[in-house]
């Protein structure tokens, strides 16, 4: 990426020590409320690692992180930012529920399929108009994406408080799937093979996410199209000189980019709460910037980064039931705090190093 | 004619914090750096006001304390996009959440009640102001009930964000601080030739835009409401910034998008729906509303909205 550092330090040690400053101001909040980090973050390792039950929670949380992350990322790396995971979840949200709904499915193995495709096919549709305005209006995709959250967001409540809701109920839910389309759940997998795991959400789309995000690897680094996607996104003009329709890979891109958004339905909606509930999203899209951020829009790093969101999530959860002045609202601040040093102030840390290793061209400024 | 004025009245007043926002992402804009964290600076003075206000009595002191919030906040936004020439847009997401997380957190902490300011009492609120003759012209049937409810009966801060609009005109079409700031927005490097510092000029229109999304929170916790709750704000940022585009960054259309918007919310919460005989259109269709006409006049099938040229990029001498 930069050709004035090395790989290592670009990689490693620059995100490292960007988050490293995220977490010392995240300190410092503690501090602030009169709390004692360091045992802030005892409870927080312990209360998404120490047993299998947070494990369990831990790992279901990243499962949903890691698809809004890889859709952020897959953006990222044409040089696109949707910040429109959040709308594209909800209405691959409502695909997997017309598909889940449709049908008295008689077991998972088949629901599947189609509940992947109605994921992807909404949230696809979702980030396909601000992809094709971006790329053939100028709109800015930024705006539109941010535009489609909100009117996604309106469409959902109108869809549940008035179509899809449970006829004389209150709550703005939709009935139970048949159980045939419930997927299995990470410890009635276990157990069947004599592993004993205290029963979490965790559950087959946790599989799903770690296949997604090596079909994420492969088809950037290893396939034409990724090829083109990462030209593109590294210089426009470039692209377009070598012969690639700019209109064609935005739009591409952006479809991938949301049908990924998208699948985080099937890890909420078909995996635990085998029903739609509003606000079943609860600002997943949103983590998945920060994610993207601080995995360097890499398969790999997202995975990552997606595991250490899990374990803010969850920890988070028993950290407010421990030190109950620190409320969970602390994660959404630590979230705001790696998406600023990772990415807004990130040449807070990289211009230091790059002056450290020496190898600047000089400048005239 | 009841219903009309009702609906004018809580449409100006539903108006006037996107009018205020709308104005700062405008100064922000029009100097070239684009603003998505209008909502989070409104939350930070929406909360700050409301706890300073509740802890001191006073409302003026409340509203200080959260312009000055709002304001910090401007500032990580300058550092980062200006200073150290950072991503804008992700700037603005990160401090979108770090105030939808800090104030409920801080608030927790302080108050104890789920993230709420207490109650405020009504010496520490701004409140309506009768405006000379209100009850004696009110008499006057057709004009007079509107000047006695629309235009007069208002708080302080309506009336300074109606008065912002012309006054915003004047700076940047009348004054040589508002043609730079319309230059560093379109053509920095031409401003820095004629040795002005493009970077100074920016963190000018920054701040600016900092203390008048101070005033717009400071307006909803302590003028419109008696208090802060947990995301208060609820998406007007992102309304003001749909406005500034719907009035392609020019003052007046502001004003004329804004209470278009406002009168939508206005809408939305009088009636839970439109009944158009053949064609019922339901609420949520309106709070959509103003988010589905900025895309079409985004993707300018309605008159195109073109942004600030150098809107979003960090400015470099010497490429």
């Amino acid at each position: 990426m930069n050709p004035q550092l090395p790989k290592w330090a670009d990689l490693v040690l620059i995100p490292a020590l960007n988050l490293l400053l995220a977490f010392l101001a995240a300190g410092l909040v503690v501090i602030f409320i009169g709390e004692d980090p360091v045992e802030a973050v005892h409870w927080l390792v312990v209360g998404a690692l120490g047993s299998s039950y947070g494990l369990g929670f831990t790992f279901y949380y990243a499962t949903t992180f890691i698809f809004t992350g890889l859709a952020v990322s897959i953006a990222f790396q044409a040089g696109l930012l949707n910040i429109g995971g959040e709308g594209q979840a909800a209405i691959g949200g409502i695909g997997v529920t017309l598909v889940c709904l449709a049908l008295p499915w008689p077991h998972w193995t088949l629901a599947l399929p189609f509940a992947i495709l109605g994921a992807g096919l909404f949230g696809a549709a979702w980030a396909i108009i601000p992809g094709y305005l971006q790329a053939k209006r100028g709109s800015h995709i930024v705006i539109t994406t941010i535009m489609f959250n909100f009117i996604a967001s309106a469409l959902v409540v109108y869809l549940l408080v008035n179509v899809l809701k449970v006829p004389g109920s209150m709550a703005p839910e939709t009935r139970n799937f048949a159980p045939g389309t419930n997927l299995p759940f990470m410890h009635e997998m276990l157990g069947a093979i004599g592993i004993t795991m205290t029963p979490t959400p965790m559950n087959f789309s946790a599989i799903l996410a770690f296949l997604a995000a090596f079909g994420t690897w492969v088809l950037i680094w290893r396939t034409r199209l990724g090829y083109e996607l990462r030209a593109f996104g590294h210089s426009e003009p470039a692209a377009v000189y070598g012969g690639i329709d700019p209109v064609r890979i935005t739009v591409i891109t952006m479809v991938i980019s949301g049908a990924m958004a998208g699948m985080m339905a099937l890890n909420v909606v078909m995996g635990f709460q085998h029903r739609l509930v509003l606000d079943f999203v609860g600002g997943a899209g949103f983590v998945g910037i920060a994610v993207a951020l601080m995995g360097r829009s890499h398969p790999v790093g997202v995975v990552l980064a997606a595991i250490l969101f899990g374990i803010l999530y969850q920890g988070g959860a028993e950290l407010a039931f421990e030190m109950p002045d620190i409320s969970r609202d602390m994660i959404v601040v630590i979230q705001a705090l790696v998406i600023l040093f990772t990415g807004a102030l990130e040449n807070l840390v990289r211009a230091p190093v790059t002056r450290m290793f020496g190898r600047v061209r000089p400048r005239t400024t | 004619m009841d219903v009309v004025i009702q609906l004018a009245d809580s449409s100006i007043r539903l108006a006037t914090p996107l009018l205020l926002a709308c104005l700062a992402g405008l100064y922000s804009e029009r100097a070239g750096i684009f603003d998505i964290g209008l909502e989070g600076k409104m939350l930070a003075a929406a909360f700050t006001a409301a706890a300073v206000a509740a802890v001191t009595s006073s409302a003026w002191v409340g509203l200080i304390a959260g312009v000055m919030a709002s304001v910090a906040f401007s500032l990580i936004h300058a550092l980062a996009s200006i200073t150290l020439k950072g991503n804008q847009l992700i700037s603005g997401v990160a401090i979108n959440f770090l105030a939808s997380g800090l104030t409920v957190l801080i608030g927790q902490n302080w108050f104890g009640q789920g993230g709420q300011t207490p109650q405020l009492s009504p010496d520490s609120r701004f409140l309506g102001i009768d405006l000379p003759l209100a009850e004696t012209l009110g008499n006057i049937p057709g004009l007079g009930p509107i000047y006695q409810f629309v235009i007069s009966d208002h708080n302080l801060i309506v009336y300074v964000a109606f008065a912002a609009v012309p006054l915003t005109w004047w700076i940047l079409y009348r004054t040589r601080f508002g043609l730079r700031l319309r230059a560093v927005g379109e053509n920095p490097g031409a401003v820095d030739t004629a040795g002005i510092s493009v970077t100074s000029q920016r963190y000018a229109a920054v701040l600016i835009c900092g203390v008048l999304c101070g005033i717009s929170g400071a307006y909803l916790s302590t003028a419109m409401s008696a208090g802060f709750v947990r995301d208060m704000t609820a998406g007007k940022g992102f309304i003001a910034l749909a406005a500034l585009i719907f009035a392609k960054w020019r003052p007046w259309p502001a004003l004329g998008a804004c209470l278009l918007f406002g009168f939508l919310e206005a809408l939305g919460i009088r009636y839970q729906e439109i009944d158009l005989g053949t064609l019922v259109i339901p609420v949520q269709f309106m709070q959509a509303l103003p988010y589905i006409l900025t895309v079409v006049i985004l993707a300018g099938f309605v008159g195109k909205a073109v942004p600030p040229k150098a809107g979003g990029r960090p400015y470099v001498k010497e490429r």
